[in-house]
């Protein structure tokens, strides 16, 4: 039987760790209301108490089990983290390519439009649309958060299609007389998809912790996620009363999840850019026993280097 | 001169946009405040008073959209951001203006530290790559996806504390009054030092990346090696060569995150009830505070912009590229 093969992709160390952290924590997102111990929302005799084996992460002030907030706050937390990114990339891919491959204004106003909104500083807009919406509903955050944070992105790629764009197959296409449509979706896109894919998944950090952010000062709290644990936590003085257990585990999880999505994402990109490959030991040693560090832009002949001359 | 004028341009724009936003959010708000005002101060309010509070708030149905948005503009060019309703009847202004100071202070010392920490040692790590320096990526990517708000939390829970040299809040002693002294000053820097601590570790390795991967792709270019080829000092040809060139994405790149930088703030002045805006935003969230909100929001982004602006004028200083053309 043939050995199951690693896409070429997978091969690299950190891209592996960051996939395995990040199914861990889709599986978690499926299961994690079924394998919860209690309801999140039961309240129990003990309230503020210590990791043990009834509650292994403690309770809250409500004697509500924090272990079981946390699994069943996994959902809300992908759900809407990946939903907002996946609405920030599409509207990133249209506004990108449009505005780097539409020529003059068109494309200047659009680029500007991004501009604006990578200029407005996210939390406060965030805050203040989805106070003066309805409280109900994961929907009004995601969108939210989807429709304000796309604009970096876009800009990305918008500076690869300004220079994809005059590349000789694309006016080779352009000169067969293929239609706009066709240029750019089987000649711009594919070179595009790593800044695609590294970008979905940066957007996806940005907007879980947009998301875990609004929990925290009080917005949407009604739907469990890591963000309202924290709310909880802070908004009871978990600090003044010693209850570590309360928001050490949350923060945790959240620092966690970021870096498998961080770690993802340096795969894509030294997948890309070999270059930024960690590579090998930057110290060799010479036939003459010298030791010699690599610089970059630099090959030394091992073979002959002499005394004083390897510097 | 002519792209510094287009920047200008583009800064206005985004001042526009951010007003105008601003001033449909208010007109979209659920509920009536000033229903809202009435039954919070139940029979301490005349109700001949209605009227007088419908026009304070600016919530006259009468006008058309077009009047109230010119009526808008008048207030905010007499620095009027409305009423409090949470610390009813003080001005929107005067709360923002009695916060703002220790945010800006945070925030400017917190950014400059991590800046200059976050480019030194991404240049570091860029030229010697494969030494010790690659096991700051995976460092910082772990310290960048944790949040600011939570750093703070357990930065307060393992330093701070009635004992510890390090106060867990307030951004100085609540006996003191804020006067430009020796020792209130001194109060004011300790009281500063874990939340800018907390800021800076954790905004510092965008920099870092950014700089190390920009390192990387300068040093393989031709002027690095003629630069080796004269002999030039390995220090000399890192930071006066490659590192000079290395730095323009990331001083570009400094007025983008300054924004993320400042909803970082933010959070970390909530965990730690330092007396600035975030705090602010906080009681104004729980309070239902609008104009409050609306006002924090619009001073913060004329905050950034100008800031932004700043960052522009120091790029023309360091690429001579951009002074040659116009």
């Amino acid at each position: 039987m043939a050995r199951l093969r690693r896409p070429k992709f997978l091969r690299n160390g950190k891209a592996t760790a960051g996939a395995l952290i990040l199914l861990f924590f889709f599986i978690l997102a499926v299961i994690g209301s079924w394998i919860a111990p209690y309801s999140p929302d039961a309240t129990g005799p003990d309230a503020v108490v210590g990791p043990s084996g009834a509650h292994w992460f403690g309770t809250d002030q409500l004697g509500r089990d924090i272990y079981s907030q946390l699994l069943v706050g996994t959902r809300g937390v992908i759900v809407v983290g990946f939903a907002a990114g996946v609405i920030a990339t599409v509207l990133s891919l249209v506004i990108g390519i449009a505005s780097g491959y539409l020529p003059g204004r068109g494309g200047e106003a659009l680029s500007v439009i991004s501009n604006v909104f990578l200029v407005l500083p996210a939390l406060p807009l965030l805050i203040i649309i989805t106070s003066a919406t309805p409280k109900d509903g994961g929907w009004i955050v995601i969108l939210t958060i989807g429709l304000t944070s796309w604009a970096w992105n876009a800009r990305l790629l918008r500076a690869q299609t300004l220079s994809l764009r005059r590349r000789d197959y694309v006016e080779a296409a352009r000169a067969t007389g293929e239609s706009t449509w066709r240029i750019i979706a089987f000649e711009i896109l594919p070179n595009l998809t790593a800044i695609i894919a590294s970008g979905f998944v940066g957007t996806v950090v940005f907007t879980i912790l947009s998301e875990i952010t609004l929990a925290f000062v009080g917005i949407n709290v009604s739907e469990w996620n890591w963000g309202t644990v924290l709310y909880w936590a802070q908004s009871q003085d978990a600090l003044a009363q010693n209850a570590w257990w309360w928001f050490v585990p949350a923060g945790m999880a959240i620092a966690l999840l970021g870096t498998g999505l961080a770690l993802l994402n340096f795969g894509i990109d030294e997948f890309v850019n070999p270059r930024l490959r960690s590579g090998g030991r930057a110290r060799v040693r010479t036939r003459a026993g010298r030791r010699l560090r690599m610089r970059v832009g630099f090959t030394p002949v091992l073979a002959t280097v002499e005394e004083g001359e390897a510097r | 001169m002519k792209r510094l004028l287009t920047r200008l341009a583009f800064y206005l724009f985004t001042a526009w946009a951010a007003i105008t936003i601003n001033f449909f959010i208010a007109r979209t708000l659920p509920g009536n405040p000033v229903s809202a005002l009435l039954t919070k101060f139940q029979g301490q309010i005349d109700s001949s008073a209605i009227a007088s509070l419908t026009a304070l708030f600016g919530l006259d149905k009468h006008q058309s959209l077009w009047d109230q948005y010119v009526a808008y503009w008048g207030q905010l060019a007499h620095g009027d951001l409305g009423i409090s309703f949470s610390q009813f009847p003080v001005p929107v202004s005067t709360l923002i203006g009695s916060y703002l100071p220790w945010t800006l202070f945070l925030v400017g010392t917190a950014t400059v530290l991590s800046f200059l920490i976050g480019t030194a040692l991404g240049v570091l790590s860029g030229w010697r790559r494969g030494s010790w320096t690659d096991a700051l990526l995976p460092a910082t990517a772990f310290l960048s996806s944790i949040p600011y708000f939570w750093l703070g939390l357990i930065a307060i829970s393992v330093l701070a504390g009635p004992a510890s040299f390090f106060p867990g809040s307030f951004s100085y002693d609540q006996g003191l009054t804020p006067v430009w002294t020796p020792s209130f000053v001194a109060n004011a820097v300790q009281h500063a030092i874990l939340p800018a601590a907390t800021i800076v570790i954790s905004s510092m390795s965008g920099w870092l990346l950014g700089m190390r991967n920009m390192m990387v792709t300068v040093s393989s270019e031709d002027y690095i090696t003629v630069a080796h080829a004269k002999g030039l000092s390995d220090r000399r040809v890192m930071f006066s060569y490659a590192a000079r060139n290395a730095m323009l994405p990331s001083v570009s790149g400094f007025a983008l995150s300054l924004g993320f930088i400042v909803s970082g703030t933010f959070l970390v002045e909530i965990v730690f009830s330092y007396q600035g805006v975030g705090t602010l935003l906080l009681q104004a969230i729980g309070a239902d505070d609008y104009p409050l909100m609306e006002g924090i929001f619009l001073v913060i982004t004329l905050a950034v912009l100008a800031a932004n602006f700043l960052a522009d004028l120091a790029y023309l200083l360091l690429d001579p590229r951009t002074r040659k053309e116009g």
